[in-house]
């Protein structure tokens, strides 16, 4: 594959990220200099105006490069990317979240990871060295390593961090994998890496930093782990 | 093959293998019918051996904070020159 003729659509799924989408924008315009890409902005009707804020950026970037593609409400983040890869008119997507915890300097190392390696798929880990996470506490750093080891013993899934959801796919690599995924949540990252492995796919993983900045909220309650066991039992049975 | 189905066949040849060694008799019985046990007190040692390490060695980064920090003031600098609205959150 020519590395020239290559085109990136980066789908960034937003609901209420008013401030974070202008951010990011930035940030990918300012590390992806010499690569043709465009970003598919899919939001979720948010009340706090993130749309307008995405016009205001078309202005000034222009809307071959970013493109608005919203929907009514919050429909979850698998259907997201489904109605993102819709528009894509790349042959590679990356998918990374809105809130600046995905910082667009890796984007260069997922690009090159994958030119070097032919991957049809590159992911994103923060445990290996190199990679890192910043603003978790004791507790969350052991629920997180508990439920890798759990997930590694259960599953062999092939990759370091399956929670993970920044990643570059091949563009029919995506389509077809989405396709056979149901789960919601971060249960869904976790089916489709897992159902990827599956298929056989080469996956490559580069390691990334994560800044949790939803400081104090605490994702992991009782109702979370439950959920997070019953996507283990569902994969280890349906994959 | 599904997943699930890879772990039985590997928990029914292991299960083999210990109906076997009871048969022949190798080690004493006594032994043997423990050997389940073992095995899996040793399999849970090494999960929270795993999970130990694991935690003890887990990557951290904290200029990142700090680096982002500067990254959102240069990106909002340079928006806000450009007309972007990049006041409230």
């Amino acid at each position: 594959m020519d590395a020239e003729t290559n085109k990136y659509s980066i789908i960034v799924p937003t609901y209420n990220e008013r401030l974070n989408i202008a951010l990011i924008v930035y940030l990918i315009f300012k590390h992806l200099r010499d690569v043709d890409f465009e970003i598919i902005v899919v939001d979720d009707g948010s009340p706090d105006g993130t749309q307008e804020i995405v016009k205001q950026l078309q202005k000034l970037y222009g809307e071959d490069r970013i493109l608005l593609r919203p929907r009514a409400k919050k429909l979850g983040l698998g259907t997201a990317y489904i109605h993102g890869l819709k528009h894509a008119s790349g042959n590679f997507v990356v998918i990374m979240d809105a809130d600046l915890s995905h910082h667009p300097k890796y984007l260069p190392s997922f690009i090159k990871k994958q030119l070097e390696t032919g991957a049809s798929i590159v992911t994103g880990t923060r445990y290996v060295t190199g990679g890192g996470v910043h603003g978790w506490n004791l507790m969350r750093k052991l629920t997180s390593r508990g439920a890798n080891v759990l997930a590694q013993t259960l599953l062999w899934p092939g990759v370091s961090d399956l929670t993970g959801s920044f990643r570059l796919y091949k563009k029919s690599v995506l389509e077809d994998v989405i396709s056979s995924c149901v789960s919601k949540g971060y249960v869904f990252q976790m089916e489709m890496i897992v159902r990827a492995s599956r298929k056989g796919y080469h996956i490559e993983e580069v390691p990334i930093t994560f800044v949790d900045r939803v400081f104090g909220s605490s994702k992991l309650g009782g109702s979370e782990i439950v959920e997070y066991l019953k996507g283990l039992i569902y994969l280890m049975v349906t994959t | 093959m599904k997943h699930v189905l890879k772990l039985l066949s590997l928990l029914v040849v292991i299960s083999a293998l210990w109906i076997g060694l009871l048969q022949a008799s190798i080690i004493p019985q006594s032994h043997t019918w423990l050997l389940p046990i073992y095995f899996i007190v040793s399999l849970g040692c090494y999960g929270l051996l795993m999970v130990g390490v694991g935690l003890m060695r887990f990557p951290t980064c904290p200029q990142e904070a700090l680096l982002l920090q500067q990254d959102i003031a240069e990106a909002k600098d340079f928006l806000k020159q450009k007309g972007v609205d990049v006041g409230s959150d």
